[in-house]
């Protein structure tokens, strides 16, 4: 046991005490917590700050909004709905077209006006929402997936999480979803994670409930090797969320759009540990590294220069 | 980070902690381990009451000394009252009375009572003749005929008292005796007439009121029985188990048909009675000890406090006991509950369903509450509603579970009452939440974790010596509270991390 924990400590390993203890109790402070638990306000903010985010169609917040749905909905082809405090993907209705007067579901079924204005109204009394408190609908652009991970996933939203300590992305994985997490790309309902090179945007082996795999579990094809488009941009996003959000340490959920590039889909504040597992090390050399050299890093540009060059991945 | 502040803030603490406790050891000489040699009692009568500006008067029946228990001290607590004692027909009674009182009124009286006999004790009996009973008509036949029937069944006092008692005890068989309890033969009937049959017969006998000494309970109800005048002295009767002689906790208090606590001029009497074991024979020559020595030290200790209150303490302090086994469980260790401190509130229902039959129960009543939960879910209430139902689902099964065990004999299916239905509710609430998140794995394994963390919070809690050392010495909970306020900065590995990461630790 005592080799166990001399081993993760040599690596570096992160447990959850270290994570509370050290980094989102001390520079995460709570006041700051509601500015990414809603998706709307993260999304305002973002759009504030001129960051690349799906685009916002309109908000219902209220009961008597939710007649005129129609009306909102009338200039868009295909679009998103979900709830602005929501959990694990939860609540989350994709329209992919329109037939007649009926909307056609992500899986190819059909709904009507009206039982979408069931969905959305379920949406404010809170169904959805994180505690059940009443909650606000967002609908927003469905974005186009970039066909890089459609070898290596099972339906549904292929998402990059990266690691953003005071500004500096440190770990990043890419969340695929499998058969098991139906198309959530939540590690904990089955998706799986593959570790990113921070240097080259290459994948590298991935991580399903707490082992490691090479290959996806559903498709088959190997997860290594694929390289994420536009690295350099998703690094310099990332980044930016510090100054965005004000947190020291939170996960930013990116995703690739085919014709937009990355965009942010949400930020957590308490991001899990698993990404350790996908990237075959722990977090806690570079968070010291960067605890250490912070305060040279004056701008984005020279906080990712020192990920790029600390954080490579070394075989 | 404020290190050093926590480190410096531990250190005193123990410091402090530990400087008391050494007093309390090595000068005044308190005990460390618990002692149960001593046959002593500490009693208690608290008499509450409202009064409304007028004159008040309180009479209560107080025990004397006899040749098997004797009183060794007795205090009077009644602020502007003036009382007094006096004996009436041989029993002690005091009085209490004022002019003018208004508000809540309470009353105390305590007296520390020594077992010094094993027998039940001598007590000389004027010779006298029965006050008559009065009987007429049907009534008057049926005692007779009775009284004839059980002399032609016995050959002295005693074997007649118990012949009548086991006839009073079971009125179905002799009509004689059902017409003479008539409609509701309770205890307190079945004495009266037990007193009146014997006086027909020219047996002198008379209720008894008194208490069974036990180790430590509140709430406490006089129990009764007969005496009956045999060869010159009062020999006792049980007629709730319908035996002669009664066993030897049983301390004599009054006799009478007066209740112990008589009230004039005021409202809302509530009396109750309260005994504990004096266990710390060690413990009150210390108290005595410290008193001389250092005052304040025993005055501001919670061995100052009634005895119904330092009940209550000897369990509250062990929570923190509890909660500190939880910190280690869930932050060292990594063992997943539900809710912070359920484990510890489920803990404190254990105690009185014992471990097996608690986590049976537990077991039982979340899981239907679960059931029913999944089906509320179709439903899609909204968070509050929600709960309520769950809440009143909860204590419809609780009852259930009572009438069901108590109809099967299972008595110690009565004791689900005693969980926390609160804490039930959210435990039920949280399960299908991450059942639903989750899965049913991930929620069975946080649902047994909590038992376990409980059954453990449990087990440690029912430690006679740390129960001793947590109410004799409460300064060691500062060390306790040092300690967790250490944890409360662990930020090392929890165990099952060891686990969850050993994909990392391979080579």
């Amino acid at each position: 046991m005592l080799q166990r924990i001399r081993k993760l400590r040599e690596a570096g390993v992160m447990g959850i005490n270290r994570r509370n203890a050290d980094y989102t109790l001390p520079y995460n402070p709570r006041r700051l917590y509601p500015l990414v638990d809603d998706k709307l306000q993260t999304k305002r903010l973002a759009l504030q700050a001129g960051m690349a985010v799906p685009e916002l169609y309109g908000v219902i917040a209220h009961e008597y909004e939710v007649k005129r749905l129609g009306e909102t909905l009338q200039p868009h082809h295909s679009f998103v709905i979900k709830p602005a405090h929501g959990s694990g993907g939860n609540g989350i209705v994709v329209v992919t077209g329109r037939m007649r007067q009926m909307y056609r579901k992500a899986g190819g079924t059909l709904i009507d006006a009206e039982e979408l204005a069931y969905h959305v109204s379920n949406t404010l009394s809170g169904l959805y929402s994180l505690g059940g408190y009443p909650d606000q609908a967002i609908v927003e652009y469905r974005v186009q997936f970039d066909p890089v991970f459609e070898a290596i996933s099972y339906q549904g939203v292929p998402d990059i999480r990266i690691i953003v300590f005071l500004g500096v992305p440190v770990m990043a994985m890419v969340r695929l979803p499998t058969r098991a997490s139906e198309g959530k790309a939540n590690l904990h309902q089955g998706a799986i994670g593959v570790g990113v090179d921070i240097a080259t945007g290459r994948t590298l082996g991935a991580v399903w409930g707490n082992e490691t795999v090479d290959e996806h579990p559903d498709t088959g094809n190997p997860v290594n090797e694929v390289e994420v488009p536009g690295w350099g941009e998703l690094l310099h996003l990332a980044a930016r969320c510090c100054e965005l959000t004000g947190l020291g340490y939170q996960g930013v959920d990116i995703v690739l759009d085919r014709e937009l590039g990355p965009l942010i889909l949400e930020i957590n504040a308490r991001p899990g540990l698993n990404i350790q597992i996908a990237n075959r090390t722990g977090l806690l050399h570079r968070l010291r590294a960067v605890e250490r050299h912070h305060r040279e890093l004056d701008s984005v540009a020279a906080r990712i220069a020192f990920a790029r060059a600390r954080f490579a991945y070394a075989p | 980070m404020n290190r050093h502040h926590l480190y410096l803030l531990s250190g005193a603490l123990t410091a402090i902690a530990l400087l008391v406790f050494a007093y309390k050891v090595f000068v005044l000489h308190f005990p460390l381990a618990p002692d149960t040699t001593s046959d002593s009692w500490e009693l208690e009568v608290r008499a509450a009451f409202r009064a409304y500006s007028r004159p008040v008067k309180l009479s209560m029946y107080i025990p004397r000394s006899n040749t098997q228990y004797a009183l060794i001290d007795e205090n009077f607590i009644s602020r502007g009252y003036g009382f007094s004692a006096k004996n009436v027909d041989g029993n002690r009674r005091v009085t209490w009375s004022t002019r003018k009182a208004g508000g809540e009124q309470v009353l105390y009286y305590r007296a520390v009572v020594r077992r010094i006999g094993s027998s039940y004790p001598v007590l000389p009996a004027k010779s006298e003749r029965p006050k008559p009973a009065g009987y007429e008509g049907a009534h008057r036949a049926a005692a007779d005929t009775l009284i004839a029937d059980i002399r032609a069944h016995s050959a002295d006092v005693d074997s007649f008292v118990t012949e009548l008692i086991k006839r009073l005890d079971n009125p179905g068989k002799d009509e004689n005796a059902s017409l003479l309890l008539g409609r509701n033969p309770d205890m307190e009937r079945r004495m009266d007439v037990a007193v009146d049959v014997l006086a027909e017969a020219g047996i002198v006998a008379r209720v008894v009121h008194g208490l069974r000494l036990q180790e430590l309970q509140r709430d406490l109800h006089p129990v009764a029985w007969l005496e009956v005048v045999d060869k010159g002295v009062w020999r006792p009767y049980n007629v709730a188990s319908a035996t002669a002689g009664l066993p030897d906790d049983y301390m004599r208090w009054w006799h009478g048909d007066v209740p112990l606590v008589e009230l004039k001029g005021a409202r809302q009497l509530k009396t109750r009675l309260a005994v504990r074991l004096i266990k710390e024979s060690g413990l009150s020559s210390a108290a005595m000890r410290g008193k001389l020595v250092t005052p304040g030290l025993v005055d501001f200790s919670l061995l100052s406090l009634p005895i119904e209150t330092q009940a209550v303490y000897q369990v509250l302090l062990l929570v923190p006991l509890g909660a500190f086994l939880l910190v280690v469980l869930r932050n060292v260790v990594g063992v997943k509950t539900f809710g912070t401190f359920m484990p510890v509130l489920i803990a404190l229902a254990f105690r009185e369903t014992q471990l097996l039959w608690g986590i049976l129960l537990f077991a039982l009543v979340v899981g239907l509450g679960l059931a029913v939960r999944f089906y509320l879910d179709q439903l899609k209430l909204l968070l509050v509603p929600r709960l309520a139902s769950v809440l009143t689902v909860v204590v419809l099964l609780m009852a259930l579970i009572s009438v069901v065990s108590f109809k099967l004999g299972i008595e110690r299916g009565l004791s689900v009452a005693l969980f926390p239905m609160i804490i039930m509710t959210m435990t039920i609430e949280r399960m299908s939440i991450v059942w639903e998140e989750r899965g049913a794995g991930e929620a069975i394994e946080q649902g047994v974790g909590s038992l376990a963390v409980a059954a453990a919070a449990y087990l440690v809690m029912s430690v006679e010596e740390l129960r001793h050392l947590a109410f004799v010495f409460p300064e060691l909970l500062l060390i306790l509270l040092s300690a967790t306020l250490l944890l409360g900065r662990y930020s090392g590995y929890r165990l099952t991390e060891l686990v969850r990461f050993r994909a990392l630790t391979r080579d």
